[in-house]
């Protein structure tokens, strides 16, 4: 076994037992990326050299592969779009600080869709990653490098963003925990915005407790980001101890019971992930998210308005790609902009600037943020009698690469995780099981996701290492 | 053929976008599929509902206005396509003036 198929707990228990150096640790990581990269690609670049550096720097230090949108210092930062190729970070996103500063180091730079836009690393205009348990299909996305990086034992833990479902799909298709956090809750500046009204920044790890340490050590207030409050940051890993599901009450949404389009086998495991709490002595409740159903038009509407207006900054003036075609400026933004972006992320500018147009904002942009508060309320609502909601984490398990062409199918992968995340509460995905194989489908690992209040990442965790260990 | 919602063209222009005619033809259904099913919102009764703006609600973040370090202008620099001096290099962008 690899040093870096320890997590992140471990490691650090042999880092301090001195039975190895974190040079050793990143070494290992170095040897995984160079042995497994032409297979599963979950990296896009590796920098042996910073790397290695850093971990000598840094004894005790533990390497964590990184999302290619969060600008760490003197490494590339392309958001997998040809627009930002050759583009070199001048500074640390507050989430790399943090992490530095609480022992561990930047290693890597993992796949994505273009600009966090899909749900299967497809849309990576500079690689392929495939999902390391079926390498014919996807990882799932857009933290699909950070999953499959996780889930091949390519690194020790990774960093991924979630805006509709971005950490819990992928996390759900190559069996790793991944954990949104509620919505304010961790520092953005130095991260690519998406769709500023709902990303975050989350772990993808081996397991709850590692999870937990990396939330841990990036969360917090940051006067950078103004939608961080000033509220502490609590021992995620401290409440992991004596976890137990008894006497927690767990929600199973009534909404959800006979939806269409949800794998049997998904079903299945689900099924028996809420019998799985029961044994453990939670009791379940049925509860209710009236709204849920229009959660996806919701957001396909709210998150590609917020992404027209972010990605205007790709204008090919003061850095990314610019156009040897253009005659004025005019066309310097049309063609440079034309000329770096891939075919989704450009549906999704022209979607986002049709919702914001003179004579259409009234009708979907403004219509869709009131349609969220009652989103928003629903889960108020469920929360007053439950401690958390379980829900499948996706629909399917990971299909294959090249099976889903159409873009309001590929939509649907985010179809359990999209209302947690307009409703700006925190969520994880956590492995519940494997599906059946058959001749065509290998097993395949399929999550479950628990969903709590804003700010609830405690009990988040606490609950979701409870049903780990069942 | 119904009559269509959105002018794919029209709205590139307004992204400052050049779309191809190949990518025109293929965005135009696959838009027009996705703002047909965006249009469900419309069955939702939202009188007197107010808008959520974000996932957390807070108001005016305040910190103290003091002068301190900003990137330096080098490190901003350092990615610009084009530059002169401490400057980004653009085409003419005013009629007539030197360029």
């Amino acid at each position: 076994m690899r040093l870096c198929e320890l997590g992140i707990a471990a490691a650090r228990a042999g880092l301090a037992k001195g039975e190895f150096s974190s040079r050793e640790l990143v070494q290992s990581v170095i040897d995984s990326w160079r042995e497994k990269n032409g297979s599963v690609g979950a990296y896009l670049t590796f920098d042996e050299e910073q790397a290695l550096a850093l971990a000598d720097a840094n004894p005790g230090a533990v390497p964590i592969a990184v999302k290619d949108l969060i600008n760490v210092k003197g490494q590339p930062c392309t958001c997998a779009s040809k627009i930002l190729q050759g583009y070199v970070s001048p500074y640390d996103a507050t989430v790399i600080a943090r992490m530095k500063a609480a022992g561990f180091i930047p290693a890597g730079r993992v796949n994505m869709d273009e600009f966090a836009m899909g749900s299967s690393t497809e849309n990576s205009a500079l690689g392929v990653t495939r999902n390391p348990y079926d390498l014919e299909r996807v990882p799932g996305g857009s933290s699909g490098g950070s999953a499959a990086a996780v889930g091949a034992g390519m690194c020790v833990a990774a960093l991924g963003t979630d805006t509709g479902g971005s950490i819990r799909q992928p996390a759900s298709f190559c069996n790793c925990v991944g954990v949104k956090p509620s919505y304010g809750r961790v520092s953005r500046y130095g991260v690519t915005a998406f769709a500023s009204s709902l990303d975050q920044v989350g772990p993808l790890a081996k397991n709850v407790e590692d999870a937990a340490i990396l939330l841990g050590a990036i969360a917090g207030h940051d006067e950078m980001d103004g939608t961080t409050p000033d509220v502490p940051v609590p021992d995620y890993a401290a409440a992991l101890e004596g976890a137990t599901l008894k006497g927690r009450r767990i929600g199973v949404v009534r909404e959800y019971r006979d939806i269409a389009g949800l794998d049997p086998e998904v079903k299945r495991i689900a099924d028996e992930a809420v019998a799985r709490c029961a044994a453990a002595g939670a009791e379940i409740v049925e509860v209710s998210l009236p709204h849920a159903e229009y959660a996806m038009a919701v957001y396909y509407i709210i998150a590609p308005a917020e992404a027209s207006a972010n990605l205007a900054r790709f204008d090919g003036v003061r850095y990314g790609h610019r156009s040897q075609r253009s005659q004025d400026v005019f066309t310097l933004y049309t063609r440079s902009r034309a000329e770096g972006f891939g075919p989704e992320v450009k549906r999704r500018i022209i979607m986002g600037t049709y919702v914001l147009s003179s004579g259409y904002y009234d009708a979907y942009y403004a219509r869709a943020q009131k349609v969220r508060t009652l989103i928003r309320r629903d889960f108020e609502e469920a929360f007053a009698s439950v401690d958390a909601i379980l829900t499948p984490c996706a629909p399917t398990p990971a299909f294959k690469a090249g099976e889903v062409l159409d873009p309001l199918t590929m939509y649907l992968n985010d179809l359990f995780t999209i209302p947690s995340s307009l409703a700006g509460v925190c969520a994880s995905a956590v492995p519940a099981g494997f599906t059946a194989a058959t001749p065509q489908r290998p097993a395949l690992p399929v999550g479950v996701q628990f969903i709590c209040g804003s700010f609830e990442e405690a009990k988040l965790f606490s609950i979701s290492k409870a049903f780990e260990a069942s | 053929m119904a009559e269509q919602k959105i002018d794919v063209a029209y709205v590139a222009e307004l992204a400052r976008l050049e779309l191809t005619d190949e990518e025109k033809a293929v965005f135009q259904p696959q838009l027009e599929n996705i703002v047909k099913y965006v249009e469900k919102i419309s069955e939702v009764d939202v009188e007197g509902i107010e808008p959520m703006m974000h996932g957390k609600a807070l108001v005016n973040a305040f910190r103290e206005d003091v002068v301190r370090p900003s990137m330096a202008r080098e490190d901003a620099l350092a990615n610009a396509p084009a530059r002169v001096g401490d400057e980004f290099l653009l085409p003419k962008i005013v009629e007539g003036a030197e360029s």
